[in-house]
C-alpha cells in the first residue's frame, strides 16, 4: 500500500543510487569499498555525498574486497556501524571472511549486486554470487526494485544490529542496479529514530583483555553455532516487524514472504529479486484469461522463512518455482530449498523448478504465462527445467 | 648480564603456550608494556596467536581480535578507522603477525594499508617459515635452510621485505631482536609518536624449527645480529636509513652452527651464505650513507 503521493519525498533513481541514499541515510561509522561493475554506482554515489559533506562515515578504499571485508568485520568489532557493497568476483573473493563475520556476530551491512561469476566473463543479472554464500551465516534479503532496495537496506541495519548477525541485501544487476524509478526518500529524522544505536553484548573494549575469534574448543565452537541458529530463528519475526513497522511510518510495508493474489489460486509463481516484477505482470495477464494466477515472493531468502512458505504454499495445487540461477549438478537453488522446506507438510503444491534467465537471458511476460498454461494441472517433475 | 630498559606493568600475562625457550613470548612482554594500555590489536594466525592464547583466555591485557593470515594489515585499518569515528584517535592499534603473513599471503593487505599510510602499529615476528603449521619455507626463508618444503635446503633468497615497505615511503620501519631488548622497548616507544604505518620485523630463532637448542634462541638472535645476518636498523620516509652499527660484522660461522637447518651446509655453501651477509652489509652501508 503506497502513501499518499503528496507526503512523498520522490526522487528519480536508480537501484544502486537508491541504495547509497538508504546508506546515507542509515549513517555507518565506516565504510570500506572496491568498485566492480555493477556495484560500482554504490561507491560511487557514497564518495559524491562524502564530497558534499552529506555523508561523513570513514571511507576505505583498499586494495581488494578482500581487504574491505576484514575492514569491515574489525571495525564492527569495535562497535561501529559498517556498510560495504559489493557483486559477483568481489563477492566470492570474500568468501572466507564472510564464515569469519558471521562466525563473529558482527553485524554488518552489505548490499551486493548479483551478477554472473567468471568463467566466462560475464556481467549479467544472475544470483549464484550470492546464493553460493547461502551456508555462510549472512542473512540474505533479495529486492525486486530500487524502492524495495532503498527500504530494505535501511531495515538490514535494525536487524543486523538486533541480532548481531552480518545482512547481505541483493538486487539484480542492471534490471534494478541501474534502471531508474520514482523512489521515496523517508526523512532523515525518521530513519534515525528507526535505527537507535544498539549496545553489542560482545564487542571489543578497551580495558577488558578480551580476545575475540580466539581458537577455541570443539565444544565452545559447537556453541558458536548454536547461538547463530538462535539468532537465525528469530529473523523471520523481526523482518515482519520491522515491514510493518516501515509500512506504519512510510506507507510500504513488507515481510519476509510476500504474496500476490494467492488466495484463491491455483498456480503461483515464486522467486526472488526482480523476476518477481515479471512474475507479478504476468499473474495479472493470466487472471484475465481466467487462470487463477498468484505470486509468492521470497524476499528473505537466509534464514530460509520455512513456517511462511508452507503457509502460503499449502493447498496451492501447483507452484513455479522461476530460478535465475543455477547449482550445477542440482539446479535451481531455490527449487531446492522449497523441496525441502515443503517436505511432508498436507497439501503441499507441486512443484516445478524452471532455470529461466541463467546468465541473465531476457524472461519476457508472454514466456511466464505460457509457462503457467503449460505447468497448470500437470504432474510434478522433479528435475529442473530450462527455459528458452 | 644487561639490564633491561622498559617498564613492565603487567600488559603480558603468564600462561602463554609458546614453546618453551621460544623468544617471541619474550619480546611480546616488551611490546605489550611499551605499547601499554590504550591500544587494541589484532593477531593471525601464528605462533603469536597462541602466544596471545586460545577462547577464552587471553595472555594480553589489551583486547585482541584474532583474525585471518592475509588479513593482518586490513583488519587493522579497519580498528583504526572506526576508533577514529568513535573519536578514539589517541589509541595505537597493533598488528601482530608472522613471516607468512606478512611476506607471503598479508603482503597484499599490507602493501595497501602501508600505500595509503593507515595509523597503524604493525609488527612481524620473522622466524622465517610457517612454524604454526610445523617449519615450512616462507619467502622470508633464507637461502639453503632446511625446512619442512625445503628438505635438500631452500633454493631462493629471504624476501626483502625492508626495501619492499620502504618503497611504500612509510614513516617508520625497524629492525629489531630479542637479544636486544631495550633497543625493541625504544624502537616501540619511537613508533607510538609518529602516525601512520611503522613496521616493525623482530628476528625470532625458532626452536624446532631451526633446530635450536631450548636455551639458545637469544645467543641465536644475537649471534644473527652480531654476524650482519640481521642487522638492526631503522628506516624513515623509506629513505633514511640509521644503522645500529657501522662497525664489521662478525663471521656468520658461531650463528649457522647454532642451528640444525644449516648443518648439511658444505664448506662452499658456507661461503656462499657468507658472501651474500657482506653483499647486504654493503648495501645497507651504501644506503646509510645515501642521505
Ligand atoms: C588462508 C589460510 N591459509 C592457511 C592457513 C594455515 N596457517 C595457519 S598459521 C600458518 C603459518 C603462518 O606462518 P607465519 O605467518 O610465518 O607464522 P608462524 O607460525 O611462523 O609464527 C598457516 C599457513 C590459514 N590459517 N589461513
Ligand atoms: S614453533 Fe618456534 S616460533 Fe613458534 S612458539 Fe615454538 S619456538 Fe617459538
Ligand atoms: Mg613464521
Amino acid at each position: 500500500m503506497n502513501a499518499p503521493l503528496k507526503n512523498r519525498n520522490l526522487k528519480l533513481l536508480n537501484g544502486n543510487h537508491a541504495v547509497a541514499w538508504g546508506v546515507r541515510l542509515a549513517a555507518p561509522d565506516v565504510a570500506p569499498l572496491y568498485p566492480i561493475t555493477p556495484q560500482t554506482p554504490i561507491l560511487e554515489k557514497l564518495i559524491e555525498f562524502q564530497s558534499q559533506d552529506l555523508f561523513d562515515a570513514e571511507l576505505l578504499t583498499p586494495e581488494s574486497e578482500h581487504s574491505a571485508m576484514a575492514s569491515a568485520i574489525s571495525a564492527s568489532a569495535l562497535g561501529a556501524r559498517v556498510f560495504t557493497a559489493t557483486s559477483s568476483q568481489g563477492l566470492l573473493l570474500m568468501h572466507e571472511l564472510l564464515h569469519y563475520a558471521a562466525g563473529a556476530r558482527v553485524p554488518i551491512v552489505m548490499f551486493n549486486v548479483n551478477r554472473t561469476p567468471a568463467a566466462p566473463w560475464g556481467f549479467w543479472p544472475d544470483q549464484i554470487d550470492s546464493l553460493a554464500q547461502r551456508d555462510t551465516g549472512w542473512v540474505q534479503l533479495y529486492c525486486e526494485n530500487p524502492q524495495d532496495s532503498l527500504d530494505t537496506v535501511i531495515q538490514a541495519f535494525r536487524i543486523a544490529e538486533t541480532t548481531e548477525l552480518p545482512v547481505m541485501v541483493n538486487h539484480d544487476a542492471f534490471w534494478v542496479s541501474h534502471s531508474v524509478e520514482p523512489v521515496d526518500l523517508p526523512a532523515a529524522d525518521l530513519v534515525q529514530s528507526f535505527l537507535p544505536r544498539v549496545k553489542r553484548s560482545v564487542q571489543m573494549e578497551l580495558g577488558t583483555g578480551r580476545a575475540l575469534s580466539a581458537p577455541a574448543d570443539q565444544a565452545s565452537w559447537n556453541l558458536s553455532r548454536r547461538d547463530m541458529d538462535v539468532a537465525m530463528h528469530k529473523v523471520p519475526g523481526l523482518i515482519d516487524a520491522a515491514g510493518r513497522e516501515w509500512g506504519d511510518l512510510t506507507g510500504r510495508v513488507s515481510a519476509p514472504v510476500e504474496t500476490d493474489r494467492c488466495d484463491d489460486a491455483e498456480i503461483v509463481f515464486v522467486t526472488m529479486g526482480s523476476m518477481a516484477g515479471t512474475a507479478r505482470e504476468a499473474v495479472n495477464r493470466l487472471r484475465d484469461t481466467g487462470i487463477r494466477a498468484g505470486l509468492v515472493k521470497v524476499r528473505l531468502f537466509r534464514p530460509l522463512p520455512v513456517a511462511e512458505l508452507r503457509d502460503v504454499l499449502a493447498g496451492v495445487p501447483g507452484a513455479l518455482v522461476l530460478d535465475r540461477n543455477y547449482s550445477p549438478g542440482t539446479g535451481g537453488v531455490l527449487h531446492q530449498e522449497l523441496k525441502s522446506a515443503l517436505f511432508g507438510i498436507n497439501e503441499a503444491p507441486n512443484l516445478f523448478g524452471l532455470l529461466t534467465g541463467v546468465g541473465g537471458i531476457n524472461v519476457p511476460v508472454e514466456t511466464l504465462v505460457s509457462l503457467a498454461q503449460e505447468y497448470r494441472g500437470a504432474d510434478p517433475v522433479s528435475d529442473p527445467v530450462w527455459v528458452e | 648480564m644487561q639490564k633491561i630498559d622498559y617498564c613492565d606493568d603487567g600488559q603480558f600475562c603468564s600462561g602463554h603456550v609458546a614453546c618453551a625457550g621460544c623468544a617471541e613470548a619474550l619480546s611480546m612482554r616488551v611490546i605489550l608494556n611499551t605499547v601499554g594500555e590504550n591500544a587494541v590489536g589484532v593477531v593471525s594466525p601464528s605462533c603469536v596467536a597462541i602466544i596471545v592464547g586460545g577462547h577464552p583466555t587471553s595472555s594480553a591485557r589489551i583486547p585482541f581480535q584474532h583474525g585471518t593470515l592475509e588479513s593482518a594489515a586490513a583488519s587493522a585499518s579497519g580498528m583504526k578507522r572506526a576508533l577514529r569515528a568513535q573519536g578514539r584517535d589517541d589509541t595505537t592499534v597493533l598488528c601482530l603477525a608472522g613471516d607468512g603473513g606478512t611476506y607471503d599471503i598479508g603482503l597484499q593487505a599490507l602493501s595497501s594499508a602501508a600505500e595509503r599510510n593507515e595509523d597503524i602499529l604493525y609488527i612481524c615476528f620473522d622466524n622465517e617459515g610457517y612454524q604454526n603449521t610445523g617449519g615450512q619455507r616462507s619467502s622470508s626463508t633464507p637461502m639453503s635452510a632446511v625446512t619442512g618444503s625445503t628438505p635438500a635446503g631452500n633454493t631462493t633468497q629471504k624476501k626483502n621485505l625492508i626495501e619492499i615497505m620502504a618503497a611504500h615511503r612509510v614513516p617508520y620501519i625497524a629492525t629489531a631482536s630479542p637479544s636486544d631488548l631495550s633497543d625493541l622497548a625504544a624502537k616501540v616507544t619511537k613508533a607510538k609518536t609518529i602516525r601512520g604505518t611503522k613496521v616493525i620485523i623482530v628476528i625470532i630463532p625458532c626452536l624446532p624449527g631451526w633446530g635450536v637448542a631450548d636455551d639458545a634462541a637469544v645467543k641465536t638472535a644475537r649471534l644473527a645480529v652480531e654476524s650482519g645476518v640481521f642487522p638492526l636498523f631503522e628506516v624513515e620516509n623509506g629513505v633514511t636509513y640509521r644503522l645500529r652499527t657501522t662497525e664489521k660484522p662478525a663471521p656468520i660461522a658461531a650463528y649457522l652452527d647454532q642451528q640444525k637447518r644449516y648443518r648439511h651446509l658444505s664448506d662452499e655453501d658456507r661461503q656462499a651464505l657468507q658472501d651474500d651477509v657482506d653483499r647486504n652489509w654493503q648495501r645497507l652501508l651504501w644506503l646509510a650513507a645515501g642521505e
